[in-house]
């Protein structure tokens, strides 16, 4: 089929994925998920139409966040699927091969990059960290009528009392990150930043000023989900959002990847790996 | 507040966020060379496009006390 190409989620083990498991598993454009194989290392690929991953169709479908969402909850499902039955290394989104022989190509080439990774992330998943602080908006309260004050004084006092708020919660949040840090350290095997979520897209209340991910053994997995969560206890201003499990998106980097540029990716310190 | 007290779920099984999904598709994950010469990884495309809407993806963006200390 010439007008289909080879969109790849994933690679594992080929044994990790029993027959029959993928079952009716669907993925981008609702096609059906199947495993190209070489040897141990099997990648999970779905056929895509060519004329929707082209250079300009991928250059315009990026703009529309529909596309968007959908391709990525697609992708993002499928990778959920195997992750119920073996370590799986994500691909990053929209990572699109001629054929699946090309795909078969890349296990070959890559392979004990692929190998190595693995191993690192077997019986480890991923977890998301966030730090927010819900300080007041600036302007939110009218400036409290002072006996003596200028309105514009009282208007300056009532800010410089604003102020007071929003840099307690600042240093509230500061010491929630450095709880945040500790945990890690202790339970988990990794860790890695991503940039603090703004924008539209960051709906919720409050600002987003940690957005952390860990890479966590099974084991430990309870202890530090409840530990992260509890570590904005006792701080005004403050909130902890843990999400996850995840696959280990943010920790899926080969040996040796070069970033494409400093600020590229932001897991850049992915391996930045807590002893 | 969690996600799940904003909004009732329509699903039962409740969705991650868009935007958390996105962190980890849009900077996670292996980066192979496609065939696509347009890949993700390598292109201020996705940054410059989705700016508006997801300015974690777009900027430099650091906690304030990142771990780099400004001068």
């Amino acid at each position: 089929m010439d007008d289909r190409v080879s969109y790849a989620y994933a690679v594992l083990r080929t044994d990790g994925v029993p027959d029959g498991t993928l079952g009716a598993l669907t993925g981008v454009a609702r096609a059906p998920v199947r495993l190209v194989t070489s040897g141990p290392l099997a990648a999970a690929v779905s056929p895509v139409p060519a004329a929707d991953f082209d250079e300009d169709a991928l250059r315009r479908h990026l703009e529309d966040l529909d596309w968007l969402e959908a391709v990525a909850r697609a992708h993002h499902t499928v990778i959920e699927a195997l992750s119920a039955h073996t370590t799986v290394l994500p691909l990053r989104l929209a990572t699109v091969y001629l054929d699946d022989e090309r795909v078969r190509q890349v296990l070959r080439d890559d392979g004990a990059a692929f190998t190595e990774v693995l191993e690192r992330l077997t019986g480890h998943l991923e977890w998301g960290v966030k730090i927010y602080v819900d300080a007041p908006a600036a302007a939110a309260e009218p400036p409290v009528p002072a006996e003596g004050l200028s309105p514009g004084r009282a208007y300056l006092r009532a800010r410089s009392a604003q102020r007071h708020t929003r840099d307690e919660a600042y240093r509230a949040a500061e010491e929630a990150a450095v709880r945040v840090d500790t945990i890690g350290r202790e339970l988990a095997a990794a860790h890695a930043r991503h940039r603090a979520q703004q924008g539209r897209l960051a709906a919720g209340a409050g600002e987003n000023v940690l957005n952390d991910a860990f890479l966590v053994a099974h084991g430990q997995a309870e202890a530090f989900r409840s530990r992260a969560l509890a570590a904005g206890e006792g701080l005004p201003g403050v909130r902890v959002d843990v999400t996850g499990p995840w696959a280990p998106y943010s920790f899926a980097a080969l040996p040796g990847a070069t970033r494409s540029g400093a600020d590229a990716a932001d897991p850049a310190d992915a391996a930045d790996a807590a002893p | 507040m969690t996600a799940a007290d904003r909004a009732p779920e329509p699903l039962a099984e409740r969705q991650v966020a868009l935007v958390d999904l996105l962190d980890r598709l849009l900077s996670g994950g292996v980066v192979l060379t496609g065939d696509v010469v347009l890949s993700i990884a390598d292109i201020d495309l996705v940054r410059i496009s989705l700016r508006a809407l997801i300015v974690s993806v777009s900027e430099r963006n650091p906690a304030p006390w990142g771990p780099e200390p400004g001068p």
